[in-house]
């Protein structure tokens, strides 16, 4: 690999674009090390179970993309896995399944679409609403805006499950095609880690990241900030969305009251856990806590410890985790990873690393990015 | 128009218990940009405090037992000493963080408090009955109110008239003031910050109990998740009434409690259970016309 200086142009440019997609590309070798492992185990148990979190890590990755940028809390994007999942649903159920308790229009009723292009479509609208929503709640203040999220959430929870000819309201939605395993669930979190980077470090993702830090100095330097917001917003909601249809294809079965407070709990424990401030801190964050609710789910079933049964009461998997959570935020407030990224650990590369100034800076992903920007050739 | 008062009535009732809960979030927003998300376990809690701690499928009354007056001290210290609690272990050492952070520790405050429950309760739904005869009607010139609704609104108008007393009157109510218009030059002039945070805590956890018993006699049952909707709409009215301000939360209270019943009324049957839709896109329509809520306040804008 490249090393400090001495380095030919032709041979600079990849070690550029590695350097480049450091952060995503460490994340996703990370990831993919763990299901490798899992996979080469045998274990079909564990198999599910990795499946479920890297699910999970689509979605928090989705989170991250506006809370980490923005600093903006939101309390209402299971409002957005919840259309992504059920948006999914109306398009790849059998229309044996369809006619059996829905009343969907001619067009969904009578056909199932094919599987890809309805997860897309599904994502889209959960991004749409998001955009229609986000219009109003971008404008107002952090914690009038989280409140406002949360007031999103209440409402289509309220109205999805009233809407029984759609969603057959409260009710479980059975019957929609299986097909997520740990590898598709795998590439959908490869995906979103590189557009998450790629947004991150683009104009965009910087100018929000500059209203995180400083509004009034953003606003000084012409960022419209309801905007910015609005585009992550739309952004953080497709992914969510995608968080809810592989969801819907990995369980076969949805219903409303699973779109509620406890996934919107755990998914922003994972990213505060992690470190919100950096999209490493979201990937650790999921890894974290999936193996702290593994550990806790096989300890609430009883594990036989050869002389006793070591069991847990039910309802201690969510108060270690609020536990930990309440620890993290008093202690170390911005996570495990206290918003830094992946280093890059080769040295100077090209001229990218010119820039970078002292070392705290290296690590400061505005000041990264920006000198990235810049050094780039 | 027996119909529009029976209407008003229990608009009033409903408006009491959220304005209440508002109350309780908006006294701790003031003194230290809380929003209190386990104000609603608050009330929780002291609903459950009223029977033996058991995971048992039936509820045995412990406290809930006592007669009227002892039942009410008991609950409102539980509940008071519970906030004390939740202040001192999660929000003093929390006490210079942004208040995104506060938000987000006492979401996970308020999912530990309910997961607590459920080890030493167990997760059903269990029936209590406190008061039965508070269920009664009482009829006149042909509008039936329950004897509950008229004590919810006494109690309401007595504990806002007496907070008020105590914001204007007292030595310690001044401070609170001072220190929700700013903190830092109000501790400059000698009011102590633990002090005050304490008793805004205290003040919290009263009205917390007060909701708590006033709602578990109308509901007559417990699970460990009742809070939530109160907060959730205490919430709404918060926002609604303007971040900030006491006046705002009570305000914001009774539109959220008046806008519920007039949607139950005005809704034609079968749009009746999305009441909640439209509750909640209140909040986003006065958002959009009203970003800083009905009243505004300037110590809550963020100096430069």
């Amino acid at each position: 690999m490249a090393g400090p200086g001495g380095v030919g142009p032709i041979r600079r440019l990849p070690a550029v674009a590695l350097r480049a997609f450091w952060t995503p590309i460490v994340l996703s070798l990370g990831v993919l090390v763990i299901v490798l492992a899992v996979w080469a185990s045998g274990d079909t148990v564990l198999a599910l179970a990795v499946t479920a979190a890297l699910i999970r890590a689509v979605m928090v990755i989705g989170l991250y993309i506006f809370i980490g940028n923005s600093g903006v809390l939101a309390f209402g994007h299971a409002t957005f896995m919840m259309v992504g999942a059920y948006g999914v649903a109306w398009l790849t159920l059998r229309p044996f399944n369809k006619s059996f308790a829905l009343q969907l229009p001619e067009v969904l009723a009578t056909t199932q679409y094919p599987l890809f292009p309805s997860a897309l479509a599904a994502a889209a609208l959960a991004a749409a609403v998001a955009f229609v929503v986000g219009i109003p709640i971008m404008r107002l203040s952090g914690i009038a805006a989280a409140i406002a999220t949360l007031a999103v959430l209440g409402m289509f929870k309220t109205f999805y499950s009233n809407w029984s000819e759609w969603t057959l309201g409260a009710a479980t939605m059975p019957g929609i095609p299986i097909y997520v395993d740990m590898w598709i669930a795998l590439a959908w979190v490869v995906v979103a880690l590189f557009v998450a980077y790629i947004y991150q470090r683009s104009k965009y993702g910087l100018a929000l990241r500059a209203s995180r830090e400083d509004e009034f100095a953003a606003r000084a330097a012409g960022i419209n900030i309801p905007r910015q917001r609005l585009v992550a917003f739309v952004l953080s909601a497709f992914f969510m969305g995608i968080g809810g249809v592989l969801e819907a294809h990995y369980l076969g079965t949805i219903a409303v009251k699973n779109f509620w407070l406890t996934i919107t709990f755990i998914l922003l424990a994972m990213l505060i856990v992690g470190g919100q401030r950096s999209l490493s801190g979201a990937v650790v964050g999921v890894v974290v806590i999936s193996t702290l609710i593994e550990i806790l789910n096989t300890l609430e079933a009883g594990m036989d410890v050869g002389v006793t049964v070591l069991s847990v009461p039910i309802g201690a998997q969510e108060l270690t985790i609020a536990g930990l959570m309440i620890l993290i935020l008093v202690f170390r407030p911005d996570g495990i990873m206290g918003g830094r990224e992946v280093p890059w650990p080769f040295g100077k590369v090209g001229q990218i690393a010119r820039d970078t100034g002292t070392a705290d800076d290296a690590h400061d992903p505005l000041q990264r990015g920006l000198a990235g920007r810049d050094g780039t050739p | 128009m027996t119909g529009l008062v029976q209407n008003a009535i229990d608009a009033l009732a409903l408006g009491s218990l959220y304005a209440l809960t508002a109350l309780g979030i908006g006294l701790i927003f003031g003194v230290m940009r809380l929003i209190n998300f386990a104000h609603g376990d608050l009330i929780m809690i002291g609903g459950y405090a009223l029977i033996v701690p058991s995971t048992a499928a039936a509820a045995v009354a412990f406290i809930g037992a006592w007669p009227a007056p002892a039942l009410v001290a008991a609950i409102i210290l539980i509940v008071m000493l519970f906030a004390l609690a939740c202040e001192r272990l999660a929000f003093r050492p929390l006490r210079r963080a942004d208040p995104s952070v506060l938000l987000i520790t006492s979401f996970a405050l308020s999912f530990f408090l309910e997961h607590l429950v459920i080890m030493i309760y167990g997760g059903r739904v269990k029936a209590v009955s406190i008061w039965p005869e508070l269920l009664e009607v009482l009829l006149v010139g042909g509008v039936r109110i329950p004897y509950l609704q008229i004590v919810t609104i006494g109690v309401t108008i007595g504990l806002l008239l007496l907070l008020v007393l105590f914001l204007k009157r007292t030595a310690m109510g001044i401070q609170m003031r001072a220190a929700s218009e700013d903190f830092s030059t109000a501790r400059l002039l000698g009011v102590r910050a633990n002090r005050v945070i304490a008793v805004a805590f205290a003040i919290s956890g009263l009205l917390a109990a007060v909701v708590s018993l006033l709602y578990v006699s109308q509901v007559g049952a417990l699970t460990y998740s009742m809070g939530i909707p109160l907060v959730l709409f205490a919430f709404v009215a918060t926002v609604v009434g303007g971040m900030g301000s006491l006046t705002g939360a009570v305000l914001g209270g009774f539109v959220v409690g008046i806008a519920s019943v007039a949607l139950q009324v005005a809704l034609p049957v079968a749009m009746r259970p999305d009441r909640d839709v439209f509750v909640y896109g209140l909040i986003l329509l006065i958002l959009l016309l009203r970003p800083s809520g009905l009243v505004k306040v300037k110590s809550i804008e963020e100096k430069v």
